[in-house]
């Protein structure tokens, strides 16, 4: 059965009265990552509109079902934006959804300018929910600074709807840079490439991406702002980084941008058949891991965001998708969580990574939270992913 | 203040807690002398104090752990301690409870500048970590104004800002990682240098959570690239409307100042009397700050400076070196201490929308009049974060309360602007009581869900954040 409230108050009353699993749903363009079919889907699309936008205070406020695309929109006009850089990964999972607001706080999904501006949830100042029995809960608000109480903020970001259904979510927005330029590094081994990226990023200059495409031989540093300090301090990060290094600027601010958003909805993988895996570890040991999963001889096609933070890779369209391997690779890299974000039905149904925390504390802290805010279990969570003890 | 009554179960144990907690100390120390124990009977939140069962000062997690242990199965409330500075009665410590220190634990134990970052125990005072990275060109970006003593396990609990939070945010958006002792004394490690753990972001939650769920002994810090140089700009206004419509004009216009702080008259008089700081005399002054190459400074000041006089300022003040620079500071950073100087008084931290700040310190200015009682403003403009101080005398009888009761109206009046209770301070003993204007029943009950999953005994820093009616049932239980 779907549900599609029309109101904060009929999640509620549906909630209250529900026993049966559910999937929440905003915009679905996360589909293909479902796994099986609950009985009920809760779709948050009619609860769409942007609540509030006071420029002057840098704040926003959206009810959960709003299009990402809608307040984008909105906020170009006004000459900001949403300073994580907000992915869409329809492209990548052959959906024809519409990322939402509400999606992508459960996901915390956060785009390459994260190694600058933080994540979704730093940009999160407050939320309205409704948890598993009904309960509707405010928390946080809508200023920029506020530590009045417990922030359930940060706890409700990117916990992928287990622990309630973001109906309203309130963010700081940013001035948008007037311009943006590009160095672009050629030939750099994926070494290399990570301590010029961490040079980059450890420099005055305000590198605001940093990602490594190995099958382009290209490493990727962005610099955004006025028109003038974009033009001296990519000069100056160029001599920082030596003067014998191979590289060239490019400052046309519209193939900047296509550029980054083709590495945040990672495009690079969307015509390449395979599972493709998203990998989140120490910058540093990025290459590491990388390493490990050539030496295990699979076919891989691997392109480095946030410095080396992130790693989205693309292990081919074999039988299975090599969570060994992943396993291993992430083990020797000292530690770092893997999702499967995209395989066919088949891969999906034969592979067994969900998520289980390391640490058996956190286990029960964590299925502690769930109980007191889902007490029925009535939530389904659809990720595949698992940890490996960090050595951080 | 109402507070509990103390546990006289746990008052009649005295000699056996204090016992069985020395043995578990091998480098650190307790203390349970009351002749000792009065130095830990309040923090900088002065108004209250009350002394302590027992004071125990750890020197490793192991120690802070074999405590909290004790401490649990003996059912004896813990109030967690850095290093004291808490404006809100964060640490404040009940007759019945062990404070539990970790100012002993001050070590740096990692510098990773390759993936920016910071490893530190918990008692590693604020400023002495940005004087730890700064050879290697870093700094860690939170800077409350007590940065030169308050502790970065403090930080961490109070979710602690600073001047430039405009820009770097405050601590939970700047902290990778920690290591945490739950009440029972399990020691867990909490986030890590990859961005994405899979779980809950727990880490998150604990930030910010006042010592309710537990005692972060170690912390992992994000670092920054230090700016090539920053350059303040000084403007004067004739009213502190034309100072509040120009920030949020500022704020619109494109350009990201790392600090925008506001004074008004009382400030800027008492506080240049105090440091010579030669500030103009006008009814509100802002000091703005931008960092960069000279050029990008230039540049942004201009356009500052173009935003401004569209506002009329009566004086225009701009640094050409160093020395001036810091003598725009001068005052400002001085501005609490030379409010101490014209009597006692209560500093605010209720946090309004930027468009509401002229209409809402209109509103404060009436509030005086009502009170009788003198209020100065000095306050972080660009994120609406007011420090309203309200000058009392503490030997004149009924003047803290007639202060107590004008500062609650502030805050009332900052949530019904569409804002909140606390921007940096906390909650604490202090606002506790008014958590219920800013939330309801279930707003309440959801954030001390929380609280019962971590401390299921509610026996971590008790009385503290959530209204005693409200925390009532779940208090009693211990």
């Amino acid at each position: 059965m779907i549900f599609q409230p029309k109101s904060e108050g009929d999640v509620s009353e549906m909630l209250a009265k529900n026993r049966e699993k559910l999937r929440v749903i905003g915009g679905a363009s996360k589909v293909q990552t479902w796994r099986a079919e609950p009985t009920h889907t809760l779709q948050l699309n009619a609860l769409s509109g942007v609540t509030l936008y006071e420029p002057g205070a840098l704040t926003l406020v959206a009810k959960a079902g709003t299009k990402i695309s809608e307040i984008t929109e909105l906020l170009a006009g006004e000459g900001q934006y949403l300073p994580f850089e907000p992915p869409n990964f329809a492209g990548l999972l052959g959906s024809s959804g519409s990322p939402t607001i509400g999606g992508t706080a459960s996901a915390n999904a956060s785009g390459p300018r994260r190694v600058q501006s933080g994540a979704c949830r730093d940009s999160m100042i407050g939320i309205r929910f409704v948890d598993g029995i009904g309960t509707v809960v405010k928390n946080g608000g809508r200023v920029m600074k506020n530590v009045t109480g417990l922030d359930l903020v940060k706890l409700l970001a990117g916990s992928f709807g287990t622990l309630g259904v973001l109906t309203e979510v309130a963010f700081k927005v940013l001035p948008r840079p007037e311009t943006s330029a590009n160095l672009i590094l050629h030939g750099c081994s994926d070494d290399r490439a990570i301590q010029v990226m961490a040079k980059a990023l450890g420099s005055p200059f305000g590198v605001s991406g940093a990602a490594h495409l190995p099958s382009r031989q290209q490493t990727v540093l962005r610099v955004e702002g006025f028109a003038e300090s974009v033009t001296s301090r990519i000069v100056k990060l160029q001599a920082v980084l030596g003067p014998t290094i191979d590289c060239e600027i490019d400052d046309d601010p519209n193939r900047v941008a296509r550029l980054w958003r083709d590495i945040a909805d990672v495009a690079l993988f969307v015509d390449i058949p395979g599972s493709v895996w998203r990998v989140s570890l120490k910058p540093s040991a990025a290459p590491v891991f990388v390493q490990s999963m050539r030496q295990s001889a699979i076919e891989l096609d691997v392109v480095y965001d946030w410095g080396g933070g992130l790693v989205w890779m693309n292990v081919g369209a074999a039988n299975n998708a090599a969570t060994h391997s992943v396993k291993m690779a992430l083990a020797k890299a000292g530690g770092g969580n893997a999702t499967l974000v995209r395989a066919s039905s088949d891969i999906r149904a034969s592979t067994q990574p969900v998520f289980q925390p390391v640490d058996g504390v956190v286990a029960n802290i964590e299925a502690g939270l769930r109980l007191k805010f889902d007490p029925h279990g009535v939530f389904i969570s659809d990720r595949q992913c698992f940890s490996s003890q960090s050595n951080g | 203040m109402q507070m509990p009554v103390p546990n006289p179960s746990v008052l009649a144990r005295k000699d056996a807690i204090v016992a069985n907690i020395r043995a578990a100390l091998t480098f650190g120390s307790i203390i349970s002398d009351a002749k000792e124990t009065r130095a830990y009977e309040c923090d900088a939140y002065t108004a209250y104090s009350c002394a302590p069962l027992a004071v125990a000062l750890a020197t490793s997690t192991a120690e802070v752990a074999a405590v909290l242990k004790i401490c649990h199965e003996m059912h004896v409330p813990v109030v967690p301690r850095g290093s004291g500075t808490s404006l809100s009665g964060g640490a404040l410590p009940t007759a019945d409870c062990v404070v539990l220190g970790t100012s002993r634990m001050s070590e740096i134990l990692e510098i990773d500048t390759a993936n920016r970052c910071i490893r530190v125990q918990a008692g590693r005072t604020n400023l002495s970590v940005s004087t730890a990275i700064e050879p290697f060109g870093f700094f860690y970006a939170p800077d409350p104004s007590s940065q030169l003593a308050c502790a970065i396990g403090g930080n961490v609990a109070m979710n602690s800002g600073g001047a430039h939070c405009l820009k770097y945010g405050v601590t939970t958006n700047n902290l990778l990682a920690v290591t945490l002792v739950t009440m029972t004394g399990e020691i867990v490690e909490i986030g890590g240098l990859n961005a994405e753990s899979g779980g809950l972001d727990l880490l998150g939650i604990i930030c910010g959570s006042e010592g309710q769920l537990g005692i972060v002994t170690e912390a992992t810090l994000r670092i920054l690239p230090k700016p090539e140089g920053a350059r303040p700009i000084l403007l004067g206004f004739a009213t502190s409307e034309a100072a509040g419509e120009c920030v949020a004009a500022i704020i619109r216009s494109g350009v990201l100042p790392v600090a925008i702080e506001f004074m008004d008259r009382m400030v800027i008089r008492a506080t240049d009397e105090f440091s010579g700081a030669g500030y103009p005399d006008v009814e509100a002054m802002l000091i703005v700050e931008v960092e960069g190459s000279n050029e990008e400074i230039d540049f942004q000041l201009g356009k500052i400076l173009a935003i401004a006089k569209a506002h009329h300022p009566e004086t225009i003040l701009q640094s050409r070196s160093p020395e001036e620079s810091a003598k725009i500071w001068l005052g400002r950073k001085a501005a609490f201490g030379a409010m101490g100087r014209l009597g006692d008084y209560i500093c605010l931290d209720g946090v309004i929308p930027v468009s509401e700040l002229a209409s809402v310190l209109r509103q404060i200015h009436d509030l005086t009049i009502k009170y009788d009682l003198k209020v100065g403003n000095v306050f972080h403009a660009g994120d609406g974060n007011l420090h309203p101080l309200i000058l009392f005398d503490a030997n004149k009888a009924g003047d803290l309360e007639r202060a107590e009761q004008l500062g609650e109206e502030i805050l009332r009046l900052c949530v019904a602007a569409g804002g909140c209770l606390t921007g940096e301070h906390g909650v604490g003993v202090e606002k506790r009581d008014l958590m219920h204007v800013q939330f309801n029943a279930q707003d309440l009950e959801a954030q001390m869900a929380v609280k019962d999953v971590f401390d299921p005994l509610w026996l971590l820093n008790p009385t503290k954040v959530f209204p005693l009616d409200a925390s009532q049932t779940r208090r009693s239980v211990a």
